[in-house]
């Protein structure tokens, strides 16, 4: 306590107060005159008497000094002095000063914005009750890893675990939902009841599901997401207890979910409603053959991830016992939650991070070089004032305070530079993206992002102070004196300084290369063989209500009448329905056999599509044997097929697919089916997925009322979207559409393609930046080197040197260093690319084009950034240099 | 004979704190010549570090200033001490005859009652 008073009353003592220095020297006179009074009367001649008084005072300045030093903080009073000098030099070098500065504030301003977008990801807990024991339970199949559950399996988990206090399911929906401008589908979800009691969220409105809620004699009700709250009912808190009409159904809205809450499963979702699970065997939730339920587990104190997961396979193991028929190969995948969540987006975060931290290296190492360079110039001056008694450690403060000055401004620059950046990439993530990383929208400027900053801000101080520190270190003093300082400092900045370009050239290499490898992926990516052509297609989902048209003749009439409307539309060449668009999603698969086969149970896993007749020929597939659908192949006619050549290749190996008859797991008659033709392979899943193989089955054979209106246009497709879904509603009001888009925006905004294509505009544009602080460091060393040999250039050209040769002279030294940059570059970003990984899609790490274009830009930079210098060193005019003597 | 002691570290605030409590409001040169009387002279005081000494003390509370008039009419500045100077004097004497007694016990020869 009173420690921290004297402390806070000596910081005031820093602001200069010339009352206090007169008092001070008031009251050693008064003290000097007393004492010499006192001598003078023990009998002093009155110059004893005051010699006496002050040399028992220790002496007047020394006395005045001591106490002055006890009245405020030398140690801050000399900081603040160094800072004051340090302000003052800068001030003198505004072009190094706003050089040094821009260059902080970029590398660190990236690399926190980029820091910003990995801490919403990855390092904040998902806002849900102890998030860390949330985990993701679903069923497990060889091809794939996750798969979803059916209702019936759900239940036994749920009986039959010991290791999670709750279970709960969850499924995507589309819902029509009705409003006075037409139905509309949009995005929902259903739920078992506890769901949100397992995840710990409570509504902010209104009440959660109660036990039973979900159960199929339930009355209708549903709880509302935030947004849609806000959007549709205008945050109305009446809302509770009013009706909302969904897939024709009146729904009793029961709560309000907080607005926090967030589920990127589902990202979007509008409603949230009970699952109604009715378990008859015409519904999927009735077959335990009918996979569509994702699952989380909240797990019991002290129970980890491992142990859920050995629980889930035993049980799912006891249950392939139990239902041979359905249950054979059906594992078990339990994962963390925030695993499952953002998993997927891990990988490129980490690379743009790496490639954010690699430029504000860059950065950093520029300005550590620049630091050094003027260091250089400044031998002279530090050589003076350690002659006149500068210690060697007040030396090294005065410099480290310099680039403590430069640091801060550079943070205070880069962390305004950081937010603009931050609320920039979010803008330009699209709504859709980000409703599928809803954790993305909680990136912004906080504790652990200032912590960050800071860390990065006391590296870099110790990057600068240990530079110059280490220079003044080992040089002598005396040499600086010398006129003409032609010491061995020379040789000292250009081991040293040289070595920091080094690095930053291969570093730029790295950069380079991984912007290359990047671009060239998303090339390859855009540019797979998708089995069909996805130019001039529009596309528009449809879900007709149920009450009018769940019959199969009923929803065959309507596609077939929906086909003919939309056919006489002008500018429509031709037009198909499809239950699943391609490039979307593998999945949706049937388990099919072969009825001339023996059978042993094992699941023949296929993708399932339902497609018209004209499907094919619209998206413009390649048939490669055999023949499509007619549209008159109805469920009157014989069943048939198409398969896609993957199927062919995998089941009928070395024979004819063609008449042979595949039939569903069950050997349901109705199911059995003639195969007609084979297609070649059409990307069903996302852009960068494998192909399964895959069964295409004609609508007319499998009517929904559910599907995907494709439409080959002669003139731009976008512009028919909007009638589109005016005419779908001419047809009836009550058939809800959505996602009305062209093919080649849902590919370019896929997820997959999205990914690929911002982290390669990111770390191309990280890969610029390095390139241009590269060069611009490359260039720095050489001018600066140039100029300390300025002499030796002019004694060799006084001796008969040709411009040539002086231009040889410069352009090998500076060679050397690229050679050496570029081929520590090239090593470290064949490690770097293979950490990437899974982010390469059809290049290897070792893509000789891509590295040896890498290599070329930038020898070709580094070269123009040395020959600027190497110019004017054969410009020098021998006289003159030899006269600067 | 020896020289003269120096005033060990820490134990000058004490003597300060002292000789204002038993003299009254007193100048720094009053407060650095009454310890040298007080000490029998065996004290070599440095008057240089009587003032930081001092305006630590200040600082920390346990005295104040003000200017005044010297017996001889000259201005000087004048030291009191604060309540809290009062009790920190008290304390730490308690401590300080706390010390010595235990230290006087370890160098005076003891009797062995066995």
């Amino acid at each position: 306590m009173k420690r921290l008073r004297a402390w806070m009353l000596r910081l005031t003592g820093l602001f200069p107060n010339p009352q206090r220095h007169q008092e001070i020297a008031d009251e050693i006179e008064s003290h000097v005159q007393m004492h010499t009074e006192d001598n003078l009367r023990s009998g002093m001649t009155p110059e004893q008497a005051r010699r006496d008084a002050i040399l028992k005072l220790g002496g007047v300045e020394s006395a005045k000094q001591a106490y002055r030093e006890r009245s405020t903080l030398p140690y801050l009073e000399t900081f603040l002095q160094d800072l004051r000098f340090a302000i003052r030099q800068h001030a003198k070098n505004p072009g190094f000063t706003c050089t040094a500065i821009l260059m902080l504030a970029l590398g660190l301003g990236i690399s926190v914005a980029i820091f910003g977008f990995v801490d919403a990801a990855l390092l904040k807990p998902l806002p849900y009750r102890e998030p860390s024991r949330l985990v993701n339970v679903t069923e497990r199949i060889a091809m794939i890893p996750r798969a979803r559950l059916s209702y019936l399996d759900y239940l036994d988990w749920r009986k039959l675990n010991t290791v999670f206090s709750s279970m709960d399911v969850f499924t995507g929906d589309g819902l029509a939902l009705s409003t006075p401008t037409g139905t509309q589908l949009v995005a929902g979800t259903r739920v078992s009841d506890g769901f949100f009691r397992t995840l710990g969220v409570t509504p902010m409105l209104g009440r959660d599901f109660y036990a039973g809620e979900d159960s199929p004699g339930a009355p209708p009700t549903v709880m509302l997401s935030y947004a849609t709250w806000q959007k549709r009912f205008g945050g109305n808190r009446e809302v509770i207890g009013q009706t909302v009409t969904l897939n024709q159904a009146a729904n009793t809205i029961i709560g309000v979910l907080p607005q926090n809450f967030q589920f990127a499963p589902t990202g979007g979702a509008e409603f949230w409603a009970p699952l109604h699970a009715s378990a008859t065997s015409s519904s999927c939730e009735g077959r335990r053959s009918c996979h569509n339920l994702d699952g989380i587990g909240r797990l019991k104190e002290g129970a980890s991830v491992q142990a859920a997961l050995a629980e889930a396979t035993t049980i799912a193991r006891q249950l392939e016992l139990q239902y041979p028929d359905t249950n054979q190969g059906q594992g078990a995948s339990v994962m963390l939650l925030s695993e499952m969540i953002v998993g997927g987006v891990r990988p490129i975060l980490l690379v743009l991070l790496g490639g954010a931290g690699l430029l504000l290296l860059i950065a950093c190492l520029n300005v550590a070089s620049l630091l050094l360079v003027r260091s250089e110039s400044r031998k002279r001056e530090m050589a003076v004032r350690s002659a006149l008694g500068a210690s060697r450690g007040r030396l090294i403060l005065q410099f480290v305070t310099e680039g403590l000055v430069l640091i801060a401004g550079g943070t205070v620059l880069g962390m305004a530079f950081a937010e603009w950046a931050m609320q920039l990439l979010a803008r330009l993530i699209p709504a859709d993206m980000l409703a599928e990383m809803p954790y993305l929208q909680d990136s912004g400027i906080n504790l652990h992002v200032m912590a960050f900053a800071g860390a990065i801000a006391l590296l870099a101080a110790a990057l600068f102070s240990i530079t110059p520190a280490l220079r003044l270190a080992m040089t002598e003093m005396r040499e600086g004196l010398a006129e003409g300082g032609r010491g061995s400092a020379g040789t000292l900045w250009r081991r040293f300084g040289a070595n920091l370009v080094v690095v930053e050239l291969a570093i730029a290499v790295v950069l380079l290369a991984g912007a290359g490898l990047l671009s060239k992926s998303f090339y390859r990516l855009l540019h797979i063989d998708l089995g069909f052509q996805p130019d001039h297609l529009a596309t528009l989902q449809i879900a007709a209500p149920d009450s009018t048209y769940a019959k199969d003749d009923q929803a065959v009439a309507l596609a077939r009448q929906v086909i003919s409307r939309i056919s006489s539309l002008p500018g429509v060449q031709s037009v198909a329905l499809g239950s699943v668009l391609p490039v979307s999603f593998n999945g949706n698969t049937t388990w099919i056999r072969f009825p001339d086969r023996p059978y042993h149970g094992e699941h023949n896993e296929v993708n399932e599509r339902d497609v018209s007749s004209e499907y094919f020929t619209t998206i413009k597939a390649r048939l490669l044997r055999g023949r499509y659908f007619a549209d008159a192949e109805d469920a009157s006619k014989p069943g048939v097929v198409v398969i896609n050549q993957t199927l062919a290749r995998q089941y009928f190996p070395g024979q004819d697919p063609l008449g042979k008859k595949i039939v569903h797991y069950d050997l349901d008659p109705k199911s059995m089916r003639e195969i007609i033709g084979i297609v070649d392979d059409i990307k069903e899943g996302p852009l960068d997925s494998e192909i399964w193989p895959a069964v295409y089955y004609p609508l007319n054979q499998a009517p929904t009322p559910y599907f995907t209106l494709v439409v080959r246009t002669s003139q731009a497709e976008q512009s028919i979207l909007p009638t589109l879904v005016s005419t779908i509603h001419q047809i009836d009001p009550n058939i809800g559409t959505s996602d009305e888009a062209t093919m080649t925006q849902r590919i370019n905004d896929s997820q997959t393609a999205y990914l690929h294509r911002s982290s390669a505009w990111l770390v191309g544009g990280f890969a610029s930046l390095a390139l241009l602080l590269g060069a611009v460091g490359l260039y720095g060393v050489i001018a600066y080197s140039v100029s300390q040999r300025t002499r030796e250039i002019g004694v060799r050209m006084a001796l008969g040197a040709q411009r040539g040769s002086v231009y040889r002279l410069i352009l090998t030294e500076a060679g050397w260093l690229t050679a050496g940059g570029i081929t520590i570059g090239l090593g470290c970003s064949l490690v770097a690319a293979s950490l990437m990984g899974k982010l390469l899609f059809g290049v290897h790490a070792w893509d000789v084009s891509t590295l040896a274009a890498v290599v070329m830009v930038l020898a070709a930079s580094a070269l123009l950034a040395s020959y600027v210098p190497a110019h004017r060193a054969a410009s020098v005019n021998p006289l003159e240099a030899l006269r600067a003597e | 004979m020896r020289d003269k002691t120096d005033v060990w570290q820490g134990t000058l605030a004490l003597m300060i704190l002292k000789t204002i409590e038993t003299m009254g409001p007193l100048h720094g040169y009053g407060i650095a010549r009454r310890i040298e009387q007080t000490s029998g002279n065996l004290i070599s005081l440095n008057y240089g570090t009587l003032y930081p000494a001092l305006l630590k003390l200040e600082q920390e509370g346990s005295i104040a200033s003000e200017w005044g008039v010297s017996e001889n009419n000259r201005k000087a500045k004048f030291y009191r001490l604060t309540r809290s100077g009062r009790k920190q004097l008290h304390q730490e004497a308690q401590d300080w005859e706390q010390t010595t007694a235990i230290l006087a016990r370890f160098l005076s020869p003891t009797e062995d009652p066995a």
